[in-house]
């Protein structure tokens, strides 16, 4: 550039057309590159992704039962710690209401028309009632989220569960009124144990003068699935 | 005009100025009703209630404005429209029970407690809670009336409950759209003062539904005569709350008219409360014969089947 720059500086030269010498310069030769550029190292992001992608399977399932197991102890040892509603997941829940929904199948099929609840009919009072608690919840004005409600609700169905175990070895034994008592007072524990979970977790994200009002639902839902436990024939 | 309106407290302005500053908020008056989509019911109603309670001289007028120009600007399809509906606190909801169980000559419910603040909470839960507590009381009730008897094997009779459910939420909600639209279609001919929003409506029938609770458990007991006295007492109660909230809506009319939709509104909670009695709860007295000669070995193996 300093040559082009030269000629037309020169006085007393003809004029010559701009940037006349410009095709004579050579840049790669006459002009010194510095720098350096790197080139990310590929190899670092391939051993990322291997670390979730190419480990076993028996890894993956047992992070996400270990997930599950601790929530379990956080319901059934109910203290205000948030990793209930920090990592929510939708897998205890499932693996409760399955649980349960077997083992309020009564063998018999000759008293089907006015029997007990069905699989399907226990499943959907199960996720509708939770819906509706969640739904109910924020409309209220709750600050809690959709998913995290669900996750709650459906993790404390967890004591109603063993109740419900319970209530099934006690009827191989020989029925009577203590029988159904002892059931009764089983009922009733998981029940308390059941609601003052929930409410433990739920009772925090509402506001102070409607906290009842959101907590009367969760009564009434495990109060509703206690009924379904105790009334159980098999 | 527009800069004064602006700097106007909302409880100093009367209807027209707040139109004037405000034009699709919820001071529209009682002519848009009719157009109204069935599920805006809440807003343009607030308008035609001021002019109500000025015509009146209620001294809570202002607050029913105050009240009014606040809320439900939000269009139908987000979720903070449906909030204003759940806007109660607690002692709201329990000064609402309390005034649908002691009902006072004079006193309107919708006036006095739901003051164009009607609420959702109340009837869904209500309704929800009267629907298990049928099903379960007439579940126990039937359970115990059958205990002595060797054929009796008891079962829990799930189905009963979508049953109840359909029977008390489809009164609670099909019944106050048609008082409503009779309303509506009556103001058209004569000029009523009191006029009702559909929700109000149907939160006085679901709040007027909460006596039927502890009825239907006291239902439990097997006593024909306990039975109907129940009956008797919460149609008293309920049948007086929403016969006292109507009798302001309608009296302006022809006196027949009037006295038949009264009559047809109590008849209506009757069928209900005696229907569910019928159909829940078996009846006590041919049963109950052979449990007196039942030995204490029949009592046990009864029990054994439950």
């Amino acid at each position: 550039m300093a040559e082009a720059a030269q000629s037309p500086g020169d006085p007393g030269t003809s004029p010559k057309p701009l940037f006349a010498g410009l095709s004579e310069i050579a840049i790669s030769r006459d002009i010194p590159i510095e720098g350096e550029i790197t080139i990310p190292v590929r190899s670092r992001i391939r051993e990322f992704d291997n670390s979730t992608l190419n480990e076993s399977v028996r890894n993956t399932i047992m992070r996400d039962l270990k997930s599950v197991g601790k929530k379990f102890m956080h319901v059934l040892y109910p203290r205000k710690s948030s990793t209930l509603l920090r990592d929510w997941d939708l897998w205890g829940p499932l693996i409760l209401c399955v649980a349960l929904a077997l083992m309020l199948q009564r063998g018999s099929a000759d008293n089907e028309k006015d029997g007990g609840p069905q699989f399907a009919e226990v499943f959907v009072i199960v996720w509708f009632g939770a819906v509706t608690i969640t739904l109910n919840s924020k409309l209220l004005g709750g600050n809690i989220s959709f998913f995290q409600s669900l996750c709650v609700l459906g993790y404390c169905i967890l004591p109603l569960t063993v109740a419900m175990l319970i209530c099934r070895l006690v009827l191989l034994a020989e029925q009577g009124p203590i029988n159904f008592m002892v059931r009764l007072f089983v009922v009733i524990v998981m029940f308390a144990w059941s609601v003052i979970a929930s409410t433990a977790f739920l009772a925090d994200s509402q506001p102070p003068n409607r906290r009842a009002l959101a907590v009367y639902p969760v009564f009434l839902f495990y109060f509703v699935i206690s009924w379904m436990i105790l009334t159980f024939t098999p | 005009m527009a800069a004064v309106d602006d700097l106007q407290f909302e409880e100093f302005g009367d209807a027209a100025t707040a139109l004037a500053a405000n034009p699709d908020g919820s001071t529209i008056s009682i002519e848009d009703a009719d157009e109204t989509p069935k599920h805006q019911p809440g807003p343009p109603r607030g308008a035609g209630r001021e002019e109500d309670d000025e015509l009146l001289g209620n001294d809570d007028s202002d607050k029913t404005e105050l009240l009014a120009g606040q809320k439900k600007s939000s269009p139908f399809w987000t979720f903070e429209y449906y909030q204003t509906f759940f806007d109660v606190d607690t002692h709201q909801v329990f000064d609402r029970i309390k005034g649908s169980l002691l009902p006072i000559p004079g006193r309107n419910f919708v006036r006095l407690y739901i003051r164009s603040n009607p609420d959702l909470y109340g009837p869904f839960w209500i309704c929800a809670t009267l629907v298990f507590a049928i099903a379960i009381s007439g579940n126990l009730s039937n359970f115990l009336i059958h205990l002595g008897e060797k054929t009796y094997h008891y079962v829990p009779e799930f189905r009963k409950v979508s049953i109840a459910a359909t029977v008390i939420y489809s009164y609670a909600w099909l019944v106050p759209l048609a008082l409503w639209g009779f309303l509506l279609w009556r103001n058209s001919k004569v000029m009523n003062i009191v006029s009702y929003s559909f929700l109000e409506i149907v939160c006085v029938y679901g709040y007027s539904l909460f006596i039927y609770i502890p009825t239907a458990i006291l239902w439990i007991i097997p006593q024909k005569a306990v039975r109907w006295i129940l009956v008797l007492i919460a149609l008293g109660v309920s049948g007086s709350v929403l016969a006292m909230t109507f009798w302001p809506a309608v009296r302006e009319d022809n006196r027949r008219i009037a006295l038949a939709t009264v009559v047809t509104i109590v008849l209506l909670h009757m069928l209900l409360s005696v229907g569910c009695l019928a159909y829940f709860f078996d009846a006590p007295e041919m049963d109950h014969l052979p449990t007196a000669t039942a030995t204490p070995n029949q009592t046990m193996a009864a029990a054994k089947s439950s």
